[in-house]
């Protein structure tokens, strides 16, 4: 049962607010030593145990850096971005009189759930798509209509590009065969005696998959209708 | 063939540039805070392997503390508002192309590492999306140089005005991986799902989906991962109750508890990658709290979604 202190840790460390990093390692190291602890342990074994743990996260730590890789995205990004990308695109979506917030971003939601359905992943992303293009263009479509917009709105619309991308890629991933998360149940299942087709599992992600196209579709239908009420009083905008 | 190892180099130089960039600037009060960090970063990327485990570690605690302390913000040179907007006007919708080419690549790149035999030998096959991705983002920064001939520094320049603008949050998620290795190690995940079969009730199929569905969720957003709720709580209720005691079919009751999980995901600000590094990137205001902005865009759609999961469960799962 003491090895669960690890997660109270976390849990503390999000509720105080402090630097994510270090309830990282706080509670890694909590954990760690909790595992070794015994009531006969002395202090000297109680070191031998962090600098055990201190070697095991350094060992994931080394083995997972495939994860930070993707930041060299950053330099293209910022080039573009230095030559006015983000311009252009505001630009752009501010000459499409159709355009709304809502409507872009669900143009940009049902292409992006079903590349991921596809296996195409990559097309998308935080760093790659809704920072220079999706964030920027939903803004435009805004401004477009309603003329200069509050930090509220502004926030709450780039909020919802991270989101749009967050959500569709999430419900539409598992309909391809062979992404982690799909590998991962098989693996699972056959540990454990039963033997399923991916193909039966990524379909069974069909459901869901058209549940979030219709629940997020309705949310940001609704966002329109927010931005509507909220942004667009007599005088106010172009 | 090119592997994960050149693609650690690249990404090695690449810090080491943003630690450099950051230790000259003087504009920027923590300068030695921020350089080391990207500094240590580097050495990780050229050298961890040589490193031992526990100089991995002391590594890693190191990014913490500099991190902990407190990095600052660089000052950017870049291009001013309307040197941006000319640029706009002048290259037109052309600049959208190059944005392009970094999934195109990693797109075209897989397939061909995956699915052709020269392409297995330029490509490493097991790790192909991720080098397919730095080809593309190093093609991309290419194209962008010989086009618009900005100063020979300028990718380095931006890329570090990027990656401060993320901060510490860059290293987050392999931190997080890494919490779960040891998380692993210790036997957490066993201890979880044991507490949860002995004290939820379990007696009916909506009972048991229901407490199945809103487990993962919730041990989700505790872990920020669905990936390393799955085992825990498929082990402790999934498995031995919905489908062995109740009748489930085994792969629709994983393939939708599993989608429970994400909508978990959704929620939590463990969950880095997806909720906090967009925040950051985005420059909102509340990025630091624990329910950001985009946070509160998401569980509107994730609690109906969980809801919906639990229906699609119950109805679809129980063929018999």
């Amino acid at each position: 049962m003491l090895v669960l202190l690890g997660i109270g840790v976390v849990v503390l460390g999000f509720v105080l607010r402090a630097n994510p990093l270090l309830v990282v390692m706080a509670a890694a190291l909590t954990t760690g030593l909790a595992a070794a602890w015994t009531p006969e342990s002395d202090l000297a074994a109680m070191i031998a145990a962090a600098v055990a743990t201190l070697e095991s996260f350094g060992k994931a730590f080394n083995d997972n850096r495939y994860v930070s890789v993707v930041w060299l995205v950053l330099m293209a990004i910022g080039l573009l971005e230095r030559a006015g990308l983000q311009e252009r695109a505001r630009a752009v979506i501010a000459r499409v009189r159709a355009a709304t917030v809502g409507r872009l971003l669900w143009v940009y939601f049902f292409i992006r759930q079903g590349a991921a359905a596809l296996g195409l992943t990559s097309l998308g992303g935080h760093a790659q798509m809704v920072r220079p293009l999706i964030a920027p263009m939903a803004e435009g479509a805004a401004e477009a209509r309603f003329g200069t917009l509050p930090d509220r709105e502004r926030y709450l619309i780039r909020s919802h590009a991270a989101a749009a991308d967050n959500i569709a890629l999430f419900f539409g991933e598992d309909i391809f065969i062979a992404i982690a998360s799909i590998l991962l149940i098989k693996g699972f299942l056959e540990a454990n005696g039963i033997v399923v087709e991916p193909l039966e599992l990524s379909l069974w992600a069909i459901p869901t998959a058209l549940a979030a196209l219709a629940i997020h579709s309705l949310r940001l239908w609704l966002l329109d209708a927010r931005l509507r009420r909220t942004l667009a009083k007599p005088g106010a905008g172009a | 063939m090119i592997t994960l190892a050149h693609a650690y180099i690249v990404g090695g130089l690449f810090f080491a540039a943003a630690s450099l960039f950051s230790f000259v600037d003087a504009s920027n009060p923590r300068r030695w805070l921020n350089g080391g960090f990207w500094g240590l970063l580097a050495v990780s990327f050229l050298a961890g392997s040589q490193l031992g485990d526990l100089g991995n570690g002391l590594l890693a605690l190191g990014l913490v503390v500099i991190a902990t302390i407190g990095l600052g913000q660089g000052g950017a040179e870049t291009s001013s508002a309307e040197q941006r907007r000319a640029s706009a006007a002048r290259n037109g919708n052309l600049l959208f192309l190059p944005a392009l080419i970094i999934p195109a690549v990693a797109l075209a790149g897989t397939l061909i590492a995956k699915e052709t035999s020269w392409g297995a030998r330029v490509i490493d096959p097991a790790q192909a999306t991720l080098v397919s991705l730095v080809l593309g983002a190093l093609i991309a920064t290419a194209v962008v140089m010989a086009w618009l001939r900005p100063p020979l520094l300028a990718p380095l320049r931006e890329g570090r005005r990027l990656i401060d603008a993320v901060g510490w949050a860059a290293i987050l998620p392999q931190m997080l991986a890494s919490l779960g290795a040891v998380f692993l190690a210790a036997g957490v995940g066993d201890q979880v799902g044991r507490l949860f079969a002995d004290y939820v009730p379990l007696d009916t199929r909506t009972l048991a989906v229901s407490a199945y569905c809103i487990g993962m969720a919730l041990f989700t957003l505790i872990m920020g991962n669905a990936f390393a709720a799955f085992p825990v709580m498929t082990a402790a209720v999934g498995l031995p109750i919905v489908v062995q005691e109740l009748g489930g079919d085994p792969a629709r009751v994983c393939a939708i508890g599993m989608l429970a999980g994400f909508c978990g995901t959704l929620m939590t600000p463990i969950a880095a990658n997806f909720n906090v590094v967009p925040a950051n990137l985005l420059e909102l205001p509340d990025r630091k709290a624990a329910l950001n902005g985009v946070i509160r865009a998401q569980i509107p759609t994730a609690i109906p979604l969980l809801l919906a999961n639990i229906l699609l469960m119950r109805f679809l799962a129980f063929p018999a």
